[in-house]
C-alpha cells in the first residue's frame, strides 16, 4: 500500500496567492497552526500577474475619495449584483490592509509627499490605486511571503522551529476534502516531488485557489488556474454564485500565437494609450453606452484633455469598465476592422515620447521586447479580448468568508458575490487582502466555537480519495489528457466565450457530457513523481466542474450584464438584477437554483441618486425606494 | 512557417539519467518552453518541467539552455538557426528531482536566514512617509522575480557545495541591500551581510548581473556598495578614535590621538590647519581631540567647518554630519551651547544625515541624545537600546551607554542605569561625558560604583 503522511493543523491555507497568504498570516497571528498547500513553488502566484494595482480609498492623491466613493464605484462596475456588504467592507478596510502591506516592507511609489502614491483606473472616480510601477502585484506576493517568512523567525526564536506554526507544503496538490458528518475535517493531497499523499488533519479549511481561466484557449491565467477551490467546494457540498460572469481582459497579446492571452495592463490606456482599429479609426466613440454618457468624453479633444486635467474634462472612453471595452473590441474584430492578428491596435508609441513610456510601463516594454521582438515605443501593439478572471465563486458570508459547509472558508478570486457581475481593476488585489484576512479570523473564531469537539478523518475517506487519484494510472491505451484540455479549451472559447447565445451552449453543454465521459477513461504514463501528465488529468476533473457550471448558468441568464454577454439577450434586466444563480452539486452533474439577491441597506443605496438607479432596478423596486433617493 | 528542430532534453532523476534526443515542431514566434510543452503533449506526456506565468515574471521556468541559465519562457526561438540544435539541461548548482525540475530548497532555507524588514515600532498604519527617490534604490532589487538563475550560475556555490552552507549568493545580497537602502529598516545589513551571509565570498565577476532576467544590476548597485560600506564601518574596534581618519591621511594629530595624548593631537592638528584651513582630516582631528578634553563647544566649530568642506561623497558627507550633529547636543548637554540658540541647527544636521544613512541605526545614539536633552526620556531610552544593539565602535557605545543611563536614572530605573554606567566606563574611562553623567545619576540617588 502507498506510504501515507499525516499532519495536524488547525488551519489549511489552500493557495499561496495573495487572499491565502494573507488568511495564513491572519490564522497564525491569531495563535492558529497554519498549513499553507500549494500547486507551485512558494512565491509563484498568479498574483506575481497583476500589474496595474490594489485600489484603497486612501486619498493621497485627490483628498476626495473615500469608502463610499469606492463602493459606489464597486457597485457600478459590477452592475449591482455584488453583495452589497462585501463591496462595503472591501470600500471601508482597503486603505488599512495597503497600509499594513507597507509594515510588512513593501515598498509603494510615493507622492511628492512621501504618501502611497495612487494611479487611475478604469471605472474608479478617483485616482485609487496603489502600486509599484506595473508590478505590483510581485511587489504583494514578495511582501506577503517575505512577512510568513518573518513570522516563521519569530516560532524559530520562540520555539525553536521556524515551522511550528506555519508550514509551507509547496508543490503539493490537494484533491479532495475530508469531512466528519457535514463539517470539515481535513484534506487529501500528494507532494509533486516524491509523489507521496499526504492528510492534513484540520477542523478548517481555507480556499484560495484563483481562478478558473485554463477552461478556455485564450487566456491570461497561468496552469494552475484549473478551478480547483471551486471544484473541492462543490465535490463537499458547497455552493457556487454567479458562474456566468467571465471577465474577459480587452486587451490581451494576440501576437506572437505563442504569448496569446498574456496581458496588456490597463495602465498603458490609463497613461495615454488609444484603441484603433484597421481604418486607423479611434473607435471607442461609438462603443459609450448611454449609462457612463455623463462621465466620457465624447471627442478625442476633450479625451486628450483629461490627462493633464482631469477636474474640468471628461474620462477617454479608452477607460470604460472592460467589459464594454471587450465588447467594443470584438464588434470591430467581427466587422472585418481589426488587426492582421486578429485583434485591434493598441497605441501608446505616437501618443508619448519614449523615454516616457519606458518610465511609466517598464515590464510592458520589456515584456514586449523580449517576449514578442515588438517596441511598443515605436509601433503600436495588437491586442484582443483574453479569458482573465471569474467573478462567479464560492458562496460566502461576507464578514467571516465562510461557506455553507461548516469549518470551510473561501477568498479571493474563487469566492464569490464580491465584483457582481463585472470586477474592476484594482480590486482584486483589494479583494485578496481584505477578505484574506477575513477568512484567517473567521477560520480561527469557528474553531474557537468548537470547543474540543473536534472533527476526525475518516481512514476509508483517505484511502477513497487516494484510490481516485490514482485511477489515471490504471490501464493504458485510454484517452490522453492533452488532447481532452485542448478539446475542453475550444469548446469553451468557442462556445460559452465573451458573446453567448442558447445554441451554442446547448451545444456546449452535449461536448461537456462527452468530455465528461471520455475524462473517465484517461491513462496516463509514468510514475507520480512529478509527472505533469498525470496532473493535468487530476486538474480537468475540477476543470470540468467548473466549466459545465459555468455553461449552464449561462444558459439560464436571459440578459447580458457585466462579464456575460448572450446575443440574444442584449438587453440588461432589471428582473434578472434581483437573482442569483446558484450551482450545487447533484449526481454526477450540477444544479443550478434562483437565489434572490440580498437587498441593499437604505443607507447604502442612498449613496446613489435615483436616475442611476433607474438603470438597474425593477418599478417595484424605485416605487419603495426611501426618501434619500428620491 | 514552421521546421523540424532537433532538441536535446535532459531525462532522469537524483540517481541517473541522460540526454534526450528528440525532432520537434516549432512555429513561428514561438518559445523554448513551447516546445517543452509540445513535447509533453505529442511525445513524452510526463516531461517534468517547472512554469506558471510564461511572461517572463514568475520566475519558475529557469534551465539551462546550451548550457547558459536562462528562463525558457524569454528564449525566443528565433535566436537559434533552424539547424541548430539545442539543449536544455536543469539547472546545474541544484540537485535534480525529475528531468528539468530541481530542488531549490536551498534559496527558501537561505531566505529564512535573513532577518525580515525592521521598521520603526512607533510609526502606526498609513504614517509611513518615504520620497520616492529614497525607496527607488530598494525598488530595483524588489524587482527580483526569484528564478535563481544568478544562485545557478554563481561560482563560489556551482560545483562548490562546501559553501553553500555560509553563502547566501546573489539573491540574498539584494535582499540584504533592498533592505540596507530601504529608508525606515532599523538594522545593520552591511555588517550582517559580511559577517554571516557570506558577502566576503564574492568576488564580484558579475556573472549574476549577466543572467538577471530582470536586469538587475546586482554587482554595481547591490554587492559593491555594501563591500565598500562594509570597509567603511568595520575596523579593529581597539584602535579607537584614530579609526576615525583614513590611513592615507594618517598624520602626527592621527598618531597622537592613537596614543591617547589629546593636549599634542590637538596642537598638531592646529598646526597642519593653518596651512590648510579645511582639511577634512585634520579637522576631524581636531574635533575629535577637543571632545576628549570635554571642549565640546569648540569641537562643534571645528565639526561645522567640516560640514561646509566634506564634499559630495556620501559616506564622507555622512561622517561629518555625525560628528557634528553629536559634538552638538554633547555641548547642549553639558551646558557649553545653549539648547534654544541650537536646536535648529541639531535637527537640520539629524535629518541631513538620517537622509544620508540608510539604516536607521547608523544615527541611533544622535536620535537618543537629542531626545535626552530635551527631557524625553522614555524616547531616549529606547534609541539608545537600538544604538547599542549595533554599535562596534568603543567610544561610540560607551557615548551610547552614557546617554542610556542618564535616560533610565530619570526614569528611576536606578539598577540598569547603573549597569549602563558601569560598562560605559570601563570601555571609555576618560570620556569627559562621565563627569556630568555621574552627577545626574547620583543626583537621581544611584549609587554609580
Amino acid at each position: 500500500m502507498t506510504q501515507i503522511e499525516r499532519h495536524t493543523f488547525d488551519v489549511v491555507v489552500i493557495g499561496a496567492g495573495g487572499a491565502g497568504l494573507r488568511a495564513a498570516i491572519e490564522a497564525r497571528l491569531q495563535g492558529r497552526r497554519t498549513a499553507i498547500v500549494c500547486k507551485s513553488l512558494f512565491g509563484k502566484a498568479h498574483t506575481v500577474m497583476a500589474e496595474g494595482g490594489a485600489a484603497a480609498a486612501m486619498g493621497n492623491v485627490n483628498p476626495n475619495d473615500n469608502w463610499q466613493v469606492h463602493f459606489r464605484d464597486t457597485m457600478r462596475g459590477g452592475k449591482f449584483l455584488n453583495h452589497w456588504r462585501m463591496a462595503e467592507l472591501h470600500a471601508k478596510e482597503a486603505p488599512d490592509r495597503v497600509w499594513e502591506l507597507e509594515t510588512y516592507g513593501a515598498l509603494f511609489d510615493r507622492t511628492k509627499d512621501g504618501k502611497i502614491s495612487q494611479r487611475n483606473f478604469g471605472g474608479h472616480e478617483y485616482p485609487r490605486l496603489a502600486h509599484v510601477g506595473d508590478r505590483t502585484g510581485l511587489e504583494m506576493i514578495r511582501t506577503l511571503q517575505q512577512k510568513i517568512v518573518s513570522l516563521q523567525q519569530e516560532d524559530q526564536r520562540e520555539y525553536g522551529d521556524a515551522e511550528s506554526m506555519v508550514k509551507v507544503f509547496a508543490e503539493c496538490t490537494v484533491t479532495d476534502l475530508l469531512k466528519d458528518g457535514d463539517r470539515i475535517a481535513g484534506a487529501v493531497g500528494y507532494l509533486r516531488e516524491n509523489g507521496t499523499f499526504v492528510v492534513f488533519e484540520a477542523p478548517t479549511v481555507i480556499l484560495a485557489t484563483g481562478g478558473i481561466g485554463k477552461s478556455f484557449k485564450v487566456t491570461s491565467n497561468s496552469w494552475e488556474y484549473t478551478g480547483d477551490g471551486h471544484a473541492l467546494a462543490m465535490k463537499a457540498g458547497a455552493s457556487l454564485l454567479n458562474m456566468e460572469f467571465v471577465q474577459f481582459h480587452p486587451t490581451g497579446m494576440v501576437w506572437p500565437p505563442s504569448v496569446k492571452g498574456i496581458l496588456v495592463t490597463e495602465s498603458v490606456r490609463g497613461d495615454g494609450g488609444i484603441l484603433k482599429n484597421s481604418e486607423d479609426k479611434r473607435f471607442m466613440f461609438d462603443y459609450v453606452p448611454a449609462v457612463f454618457r455623463k462621465q466620457y468624453a465624447e471627442t478625442p479633444e476633450e479625451a486628450d484633455r483629461w490627462y493633464e486635467d482631469p477636474q474640468n474634462n471628461r474620462r477617454p472612453p479608452e477607460l470604460l469598465p472592460r467589459d464594454e471595452v471587450a465588447r467594443a473590441i470584438n464588434s470591430e474584430v467581427k466587422a472585418g476592422r481589426g488587426s492582421p492578428a486578429g485583434g485591434v491596435f493598441l497605441d501608446i508609441a505616437s501618443r508619448l515620447p519614449a523615454e516616457a513610456i519606458r518610465k511609466k510601463l517598464p515590464s510592458m516594454y520589456h515584456q514586449f521586447k523580449e517576449l514578442a521582438d515588438v517596441d511598443i515605443t515605436a509601433e503600436p501593439m495588437e491586442v484582443g479580448p483574453t479569458c482573465h478572471y471569474v467573478m462567479g465563486g464560492i458562496e460566502v458570508d461576507p464578514d467571516t468568508a465562510a461557506a455553507v459547509v461548516p469549518g470551510l472558508f473561501a477568498a479571493g478570486e474563487c469566492s464569490g458575490g464580491m465584483h457582481g457581475s463585472n470586477r474592476l481593476g484594482g480590486n482584486s488585489l483589494s479583494d485578496l487582502l481584505v477578505f484574506g484576512r477575513r477568512a484567517g479570523a473567521g477560520a480561527s473564531a469557528y474553531i474557537d466555537s468548537l470547543g474540543t469537539a473536534r472533527p476526525t478523518v475518516s481512514d476509508r475517506d483517505v484511502e477513497e480519495a487516494r484510490r481516485a487519484a490514482e485511477a489515471p494510472f490504471d490501464g493504458d491505451g485510454g484517452e490522453n489528457p492533452y488532447t481532452i484540455h485542448s478539446d475542453l479549451q475550444q469548446t469553451m472559447n468557442d462556445l460559452v466565450g465573451i458573446i453567448r447565445k442558447r445554441e451554442e451552449m446547448e451545444e456546449a453543454l452535449a461536448k461537456l457530457e462527452d468530455l465528461k465521459s471520455r475524462a473517465k477513461r484517461i491513462s496516463v504514463a509514468g510514475d507520480k513523481i512529478f509527472n505533469p501528465g498525470w496532473h493535468l488529468a487530476l486538474d480537468l476533473t475540477n476543470m470540468l466542474i467548473v466549466s459545465e457550471c459555468i455553461a449552464r448558468s449561462a444558459l439560464i441568464r436571459e440578459e447580458s450584464r457585466g462579464g456575460h454577454t448572450r446575443d440574444d439577450f442584449p438587453a440588461m434586466s432589471p428582473e434578472w438584477r434581483k437573482v442569483n444563480l446558484v450551482c450545487r452539486p447533484e449526481d454526477e452533474g450540477v444544479r443550478i437554483d434562483q437565489q434572490p439577491l440580498p437587498v441593499m441597506p437604505p443607507e447604502l443605496l442612498s449613496l446613489f441618486e435615483r436616475d442611476e438607479l433607474n438603470k438597474y432596478m425593477t418599478d417595484e423596486e424605485l416605487a419603495i425606494l426611501p426618501e434619500g433617493n428620491a | 512557417m514552421s521546421y523540424n528542430a532537433r532538441f536535446k532534453v535532459w531525462r532522469g532523476d537524483d540517481r541517473d539519467g541522460e540526454l534526450e534526443d528528440f525532432r520537434v515542431e516549432v512555429n513561428d514566434g514561438e518559445v523554448v518552453l513551447d516546445i517543452i510543452h509540445r513535447l509533453q503533449a505529442t511525445q513524452t506526456p510526463d516531461l517534468a518541467v517547472r512554469w506558471n506565468c510564461k511572461a517572463g515574471k514568475c520566475g519558475s521556468c529557469s534551465a539551462e539552455i546550451n548550457g547558459r541559465p536562462r528562463l525558457m519562457c524569454m528564449t525566443r526561438m528565433s535566436t537559434f538557426a533552424e539547424d541548430e540544435v539545442v539543449s536544455v539541461t536543469p539547472l546545474r548548482t541544484f540537485p535534480v528531482i525529475k528531468d528539468l525540475v530541481t530542488d531549490v530548497s536551498f534559496n527558501y532555507q537561505k531566505a529564512l536566514e535573513v532577518p525580515a524588514f525592521a521598521p520603526p515600532a512607533d510609526l502606526a498604519l498609513g504614517e509611513y512617509r518615504m520620497q520616492q527617490v529614497d525607496v527607488e534604490r530598494s525598488q530595483e532589487f524588489r524587482k527580483c522575480i526569484e528564478c535563481f538563475l544568478c544562485q545557478d550560475t554563481c561560482h563560489v556555490i556551482r560545483d562548490h557545495e562546501e559553501n553553500k552552507e555560509a553563502f547566501a549568493g546573489p539573491r540574498f545580497f539584494i535582499r540584504l541591500a533592498e533592505l540596507d537602502m530601504h529608508p525606515l529598516d532599523t538594522r545593520d545589513r552591511k555588517r550582517e551581510a559580511q559577517s554571516q551571509h557570506g558577502l566576503g565570498m564574492c568576488n564580484i565577476t558579475k556573472c549574476c548581473t549577466e543572467v538577471c532576467p530582470e536586469h538587475i544590476k546586482i554587482t554595481d548597485n547591490a554587492i559593491i556598495p555594501m563591500k565598500e560600506r562594509v570597509v567603511d564601518t568595520q575596523y579593529d574596534p581597539l584602535v579607537w578614535l584614530g579609526s576615525k581618519i583614513p590611513r592615507r591621511s594618517a598624520s602626527a594629530a592621527n598618531k597622537a590621538l592613537e596614543q591617547g595624548d589629546l593636549a599634542q593631537a590637538e596642537l598638531h592638528a592646529r598646526d597642519r590647519l593653518r596651512s590648510k584651513p579645511t582639511d577634512p582630516a585634520a579637522l576631524l582631528a581636531l574635533a575629535d581631540s577637543l571632545r576628549g578634553q570635554g571642549r565640546f563647544d569648540e569641537a562643534a566649530k571645528a565639526t561645522r567647518t567640516l560640514v561646509d568642506n566634506a564634499g559630495r561623497s556620501r559616506g564622507a558627507r555622512l561622517d561629518a554630519l555625525t560628528a557634528h550633529v553629536f559634538a552638538l547636543l554633547f555641548g547642549i548637554e553639558a551646558g557649553q551651547l545653549s539648547l534654544d540658540r541650537h536646536e535648529d541647527e541639531v535637527a537640520a544636521t539629524l535629518q541631513d544625515a538620517q537622509r544620508l544613512a540608510s539604516t536607521g541605526t547608523v544615527l541611533a545614539g544622535a536620535h537618543a541624545l537629542h531626545h535626552l536633552v530635551h527631557g524625553r526620556l522614555a524616547e531616549a531610552a529606547q534609541h539608545a537600546r537600538e544604538a547599542i544593539q549595533w554599535d562596534v565602535d568603543r567610544p561610540r557605545r560607551a557615548d551610547d551607554l552614557v546617554t542610556l543611563s542618564e535616560a533610565l536614572a530619570g526614569l528611576g530605573q536606578e539598577e540598569e542605569s547603573a549597569s549602563a554606567l558601569r560598562e560605559a566606563r570601563s570601555l571609555w574611562p576618560d570620556n569627559p561625558r562621565l563627569r556630568t553623567a555621574q552627577d545626574t545619576v547620583r543626583d537621581m540617588g544611584v549609587a554609580a560604583t
